[in-house]
């Protein structure tokens, strides 16, 4: 086995085509797991945790967009300067693991792994993020509604690196809310994540953990803007929200598995879809 | 697949320590009771999820099975061994003694690690820091009535007296 720690983007790209295949390693609170359970046996690893400019984040003044290099850390997530600049992704970053966790686990391990249950993917989709992607050959981005393709599968290409993830914030609400069997150490049963964007009257909500990607209620987003005017969201009603849980409830497609069944998750994210939004209209 | 054999160096309590004959893909956890004749850190789901193998790693508190050994060569990694440098009991020990937050005794070595860092870095946590600080520690003798007591000992003597540091 061989292990590469590069300092930079370039030396880990170079690595990366120099040993195709290499696993790559950010905190390691995915990767180890499988390793130690010996489900996994690398053969080169990667590892970015060095790479201080994967560690960073910031606003482009060009384009207003929060830039979220893949090394931030949970724990970065949920503490002050970022947690003001993305409450919803600071609200997911405090449901994920243990303090233990979250000051290993990053936000480019979630997209790499790209679990359905990954507690910051439906942020992202929320978000209507994109993520950058780097190899040897060049760096391009992807919206995040087209890198997850299924479960723990994404277009990412085994010569590329997660470099970051942008994002241009609104000026409404955002919020995450999750379910799972207790409130700490808990991979999702269930997640929402909702964004009320005032300028173009709209509201975006993305679920987790109830169908093979993330999924974006987009019937129910459509409805909810025919319903009232939601530039001013004290307009949408308490009937609406109830109704708005139960549309999306609709568009949830989850499975049985040893975490939950597919009804509870259904029931679940109907639940916290209509709370997120009740949150956002009293947000004001 | 190569498995040649490998080398490479880890800082531990303060102590450079040479890893040898180990397999790189093994983690911090297995390295230090296995390679470094460190027990006290424990092991016990691999996983991430019982916090018994809690380390602090450059000035974080880990779980030392999730750290990739070989990746670790540049940090700087604390256990329950190196909290204190002359087998003394630290202030958090003593405290776990005093209000009773030891049963079967595996769990806490995480705890004490974990319970360090937290008031390493928050000398004064109140009730719902100190719950969510040892959140990722799992304790199934205590119920934690008394491991949260404990903690509030020793917050309350770090309050009231400048008590040692221990690093």
């Amino acid at each position: 086995m061989t292990i590469s720690r590069p300092l930079t983007i370039d030396e880990a790209v170079r690595a990366l085509a120099a040993a195709p295949g290499a696993h790559l390693l950010q905190g390691g609170t995915d990767v180890m797991v499988e390793v130690n359970f010996a489900k996994r046996r690398p053969v080169d690893v990667v590892s970015l945790r060095r790479i201080a400019e994967l560690r960073r984040w910031h606003v482009d003044d060009s384009t207003g967009e929060i830039v979220v290099g893949a090394g931030v850390r949970w724990s970065d997530a949920e503490r002050e300067p970022l947690r003001s600049a993305s409450p919803a992704l600071a609200q997911a970053a405090r449901t994920v693991g243990s303090p233990q966790i979250r000051a290993s686990g990053t936000i480019g391990g979630n997209l790499g792994t790209c679990s359905p249950a990954g507690d910051g993917l439906p942020v992202l989709s929320a978000l209507d993020a994109s993520v950058v992607l780097r190899s040897a050959v060049g760096e391009r981005t992807v919206s995040i509604h087209d890198f997850m393709v299924g479960p723990k599968r994404s277009v990412r290409r085994d010569d590329e690196i997660i470099v970051a993830v942008r994002w241009l914030p609104t000026s409404g609400f955002e919020g995450y809310a999750k379910i799972g069997v207790r409130n700490a150490m808990v991979i999702a049963v269930a997640s929402v994540c909702l964004v009320h964007d005032p300028r173009s009257g709209s509201v975006r909500v993305a679920l987790g953990a109830v169908g093979p990607t993330i999924i974006r209620a987009r019937a129910a987003e459509e409805w909810l803007r025919g319903a009232c005017d939601l530039r001013n969201i004290s307009t949408v009603t308490a009937a609406m929200t109830a109704e708005f849980g139960e549309r999306v409830r609709s568009e949830a497609r989850a499975i049985d598995d040893h975490r939950s069944t597919r009804n509870y998750r259904h029931h679940g994210v109907g639940v916290l879809a209509a709370r997120l939004l009740d949150r956002a209209r009293k947000a004001t | 697949m190569t498995d040649s054999p490998e080398f490479f160096r880890l800082t531990v309590n303060g102590e450079s320590r040479n890893v040898t004959d180990a397999w790189l893909g093994e983690s911090l956890l297995y390295v230090l009771r296995e390679r470094l004749g460190l027990p006290g850190t424990k092991g016990a789901c691999e996983q991430g999820e019982c916090g018994s193998c809690t380390v602090i790693m450059d000035g974080d508190a880990v779980c030392a099975c999730l750290v990739m050994a070989a990746d670790a060569v540049d940090a700087t990694i604390t256990t329950v061994e190196g909290l204190t440098p002359d087998a003394m009991l630290t202030d958090v020990q003593s405290s776990f003694l005093a209000a009773g937050g030891v049963q079967c005794g595996f769990c806490t070595p995480g705890l004490v690690v974990a319970v360090h860092h937290l008031l390493d870095v928050n000398p004064n946590p109140s009730e719902n820091e100190i719950r969510e600080a040892i959140s990722g520690n799992i304790c199934r003798c205590t119920g934690y009535g008394r491991i949260f007591e404990a903690v509030r000992m020793a917050r309350e003597q770090r309050v009231t007296v400048r008590v040692r540091s221990p690093r």
